[in-house]
């Protein structure tokens, strides 16, 4: 009975959001998210009591599960995740209706109805293809258990970060739907938007970054990127906020790019809704799946047409309206801003293409063929790479009109630091792998570039000063240096890994790269609701012992899925990753050992590129000019 | 207690292998890569999106194991690679050939790159126009200016 009153809450949630006026879209924006926290409530609650008699929970929980786990398996599987997505929505579209007092009252309105019509249309999409609520009329003793994969702390927070992310576009989408209705786009505009899409990509950020983490620790062979069409599903509007981001900023400056902007904010937000059609309707992992459940990725594919096809067709009407003030040289700071716009969304453009190949391919020419990680990483890299080098000379250059000679000179020193490491780095490579090489100086470029960025803006007149800049000054030269630390990872531990597979004797040592290693023993470690063997291997480096590494195998048994559990020495310069195999017929058990150098400095730099994000949101310029981005970040607190 | 032991030997034993065995490693070293790099390359016929070094199905393993086999018959990668895509078609290419339609795949980014930039460039230059120089006020609005300056 009460599921029943549950589904219909929603609806008249957004029935509310929908029909609301000027004045009434506030409160009908606060009145949707208390129903959709009401309706996510009593899911959550089904899940931690363990209310079998509701079907989801049945087939995803079970009472012996974790409390952490049974919470987190409330947007563990498809159903319970689009509440997650509509409440996030519903969050948002509040926040903007409380923290939007200083919006003027139309665009308010406009933006609250557009936010409130992605809401109806997304409810309309759970109440028809995927209730959450169904009740089961004989209540089973025990349920189903969730996916043990998905039994971990990275991925239970991975969901709701990413969501919040995408969620956090269609604000930025919301507004500029609102600006093609008003007609207008200033500066002032610019500034309410810039936070939103700030907050939502700092989420993306965290949230890939979880998931990669994730796969690096959980799937048993320390990758951090598949390349896989969901991952790349999250990647898309990532680049694009990426270059919304950064393009706003010449709007909110100079006044300049308006219809631009406003287009990549209708992208952005398309892609999220893209990447909720890949990953929710299986048609990319196989076009045969989508057959499987038709109905719901139809649904989402006709939402996208809808608001996508109706932005875009808006846009074609609207855009010329949008008269540029600012004037500027090719080279400047504004045309820096354009390369890297341009480089995003054409690299976003090859995620996407390589992304959907397959199925075209499959759909037009009848080829079933796959795109994989050699493709991305050959079409994918160059712009990174050109992105690399024009970002700190860009960044330094100055609005309206520059030099190159000028933006070069305060960047001597970087140069010759970041050289100075791209010959360190290939005298210590014993392959001398170009990767290594030009990856490390890239990431060093960035890293310095950022540096001296800072150091410039003090105007040479000390440490005094650095503290009093702008937080947005701040903020860039974290993110910017945060991007230099993932390319370093990324490109070292590509190129540097040691990897050993063997049969490890109990009490034989074997060595790995510069470790010593031995197997001790391999004993039972059973959990809550798994069955698990635990192997002890001590590793050591020229004879003083590094770490005790415990490598598990675990068997799931409601789900009957066995998963194995890596065993991580996280250091500095290195992770020692060691997983656990078979027993061996003749005696011993297959152990696989990696040493993966500057593995955490990928996620270090996921981390400070996020937290250059936060910075600029606490710039003093939006607490002041639009409140709206205080409103945006409670839910980043966990992520400091 | 000993039913639940003889449960989780029956589970782990069924346990799927984890990707590349230590009985499948070739003793040359530098062949032994050449298979790592190319079963990277190579799609599991049967997993979500799993090469087959990485991948535990069964099928995986006798790729893996056929790979090597191919490889210490003196073929090069390529015919590796040719002979397992005869067999299981191009599905299991991870690195999909620029052959017929994919064409466009591969020439899409340098494209769609040419495209931007041309687009941007023209952009750029349309903005870059100068524009029309503020010519100084002729008598007639010079008069009208004093005009209006003037105290009502």
């Amino acid at each position: 009975m009460v599921a029943i009153y549950q589904m219909t809450v929603p609806m008249v949630g957004a029935a509310k959001g929908w029909h609301g006026w000027m004045d009434s879209a506030r409160p009908a924006a606060l009145a949707q998210l208390l129903l959709m926290v009401i309706s996510f409530g009593a899911l959550t609650i089904a899940f931690v009591t363990s209310d079998f008699s509701v079907l989801l929970v049945y087939e995803n929980s079970h009472t012996l599960k974790p409390m952490l786990y049974k919470i987190s398996g409330v947007w563990g599987n498809h159903e319970g995740s689009m509440l997650l997505w509509v409440l996030i929505l519903a969050l948002f579209g509040a926040a903007a209706a409380l923290f939007g007092g200083n919006l003027p009252p139309s665009l308010r309105a406009r933006v609250l109805g557009v936010q409130a019509s992605v809401s109806v249309a997304f409810y309309a999409f759970i109440i028809f293809t995927s209730n959450p609520f169904w009740r089961m009329g004989n209540p089973p003793f025990d349920g189903r258990d969730l996916n043990p994969l998905l039994q971990d702390p990275g991925l239970a927070f991975h969901p709701p970060f990413l969501y919040l992310g995408y969620v956090g576009l269609s604000m930025a989408f919301s507004f500029a739907v609102a600006a093609l209705i008003e007609g207008r786009v200033d500066a002032a505009w610019a500034r309410w938007v810039r936070p939103w899409t700030l907050a939502a990509w700092v989420f993306l950020t965290i949230g890939i970054a979880l998931g990669s983490w994730w796969a690096y620790y959980e799937l048993g062979w320390g990758g951090f990127w598949f390349w896989d069409p969901v991952e790349n599903a999250s990647f898309m509007p990532w680049l694009l906020a990426a270059a919304l981001l950064h393009s706003a900023i010449v709007v909110e400056k100079r006044e300049a790019l308006k219809s631009w902007t406003i287009l990549l904010a209708i992208m952005a937000f398309g892609f999220s809704l893209i990447g909720t059609f890949i990953v929710r309707s299986g048609v990319i992992t196989s076009v045969h799946s989508f057959a499987n459940d038709p109905e719901r990725g139809v649904f989402i594919l006709a939402i996208l047409a809808v608001f996508i096809g109706g932005a875009l067709t808006l846009f074609a009407v609207r855009a010329s309206e949008m008269t540029a003030k600012g004037v500027f040289a090719p080279l400047s700071r504004e045309g820096a801003l354009v390369l890297n716009n341009v480089l995003l969304a054409v690299s976003a453009f090859v995620v996407f293409i390589g992304t959907i190949w397959p199925l075209v391919a499959e759909m037009v020419w009848g080829r079933v063929l796959s795109v994989g990680p050699p493709f991305f990483n050959q079409a994918f890299t160059p712009f990174m790479i050109v992105l690399a080098i024009a970002l700190p000379i860009g960044s330094l250059m100055p609005w309206k009109r520059a030099t190159m000679a000028r933006s070069l000179r305060p960047l001597r020193g970087p140069l010759i630091l970041s050289a100075a490491i791209m010959m360190l780095v290939f005298a210590v490579s014993t392959g001398h792998s170009a990767l290594a090489v030009i990856g490390a100086g890239l990431g060093s470029w960035l890293i310095f570039g950022a540096l001296a960025d800072l150091w410039l803006r003090t105007g040479n007149s000390g440490a005094a000063r650095l503290l009093r800049l702008p937080r947005a000054d701040w903020g860039k030269a974290v993110a910017h240096s945060g991007l230099g630390v993932t390319f370093v990872a990324v490109s070292l531990i590509l190129a540097w890994q040691v990897e050993d597979v063997r049969v490890a004797q109990v009490d034989e040592p074997f060595a790995v790269g510069n470790y010593d290693l031995v197997l001790r023993e391999v004993r039972r470690a059973d959990g809550p609701n798994y069955l698990a063997q635990q192997a002890v291997i001590e590793a050591s480096r020229d004879g003083t012992p590094v770490a005790t590494l415990s490598p598990e195998k675990r068997v799931y048994p409601v789900q009957g899925m066995p998963t194995t559990e890596a065993a991580i020495d996280y250091g500095f310069w290195r992770d020692l990753y060691v997983v656990l195999g078979d027993e061996q017929p003749g005696g011993g058990w297959a152990v696989r050992t990696y040493i993966k150098p500057f593995a955490n400095w990928i996620w270090a730099g996921c981390i400070m590129m996020a937290l250059g994000g936060l910075i600029s949101l606490t710039d003093r310029r939006y607490r002041v000019a639009a409140g709206a981005a205080r409103a945006t970040r409670p839910g980043a607190v966990p992520a400091e | 207690m000993r039913v639940r032991a003889a449960a989780l030997a029956l589970m782990l034993g069924a346990c799927p292998a984890l990707a590349v065995q230590p009985d499948e490693v070739l003793p040359d070293a530098a062949m032994e890569s050449r298979a790592r790099e190319i079963s990277q390359q190579l799609r599991c016929p049967v997993c979500q999106g799993e090469n087959i070094d990485e991948s535990n199905a069964p099928i995986s393993r006798d790729l893996r194991l056929y790979v090597r086999e191919r490889l210490l018959e003196g073929d090069s990668n390529d015919q590796v690679i040719d002979a397992v895509a005869d067999r299981f078609g191009e599905f299991v290419l991870f690195d999909p050939r620029a052959t017929g339609a994919n064409v466009i795949l591969w020439l899409a980014a340098p494209l769609m790159a040419l495209v931007a930039a041309l687009t941007a460039a023209g952009f750029l230059r349309a903005r870059n126009r100068p524009t029309p120089e503020v010519e100084a006020l002729d008598p007639d609005e010079r008069r009208r200016l004093a005009e209006i300056m003037r105290d009502p």
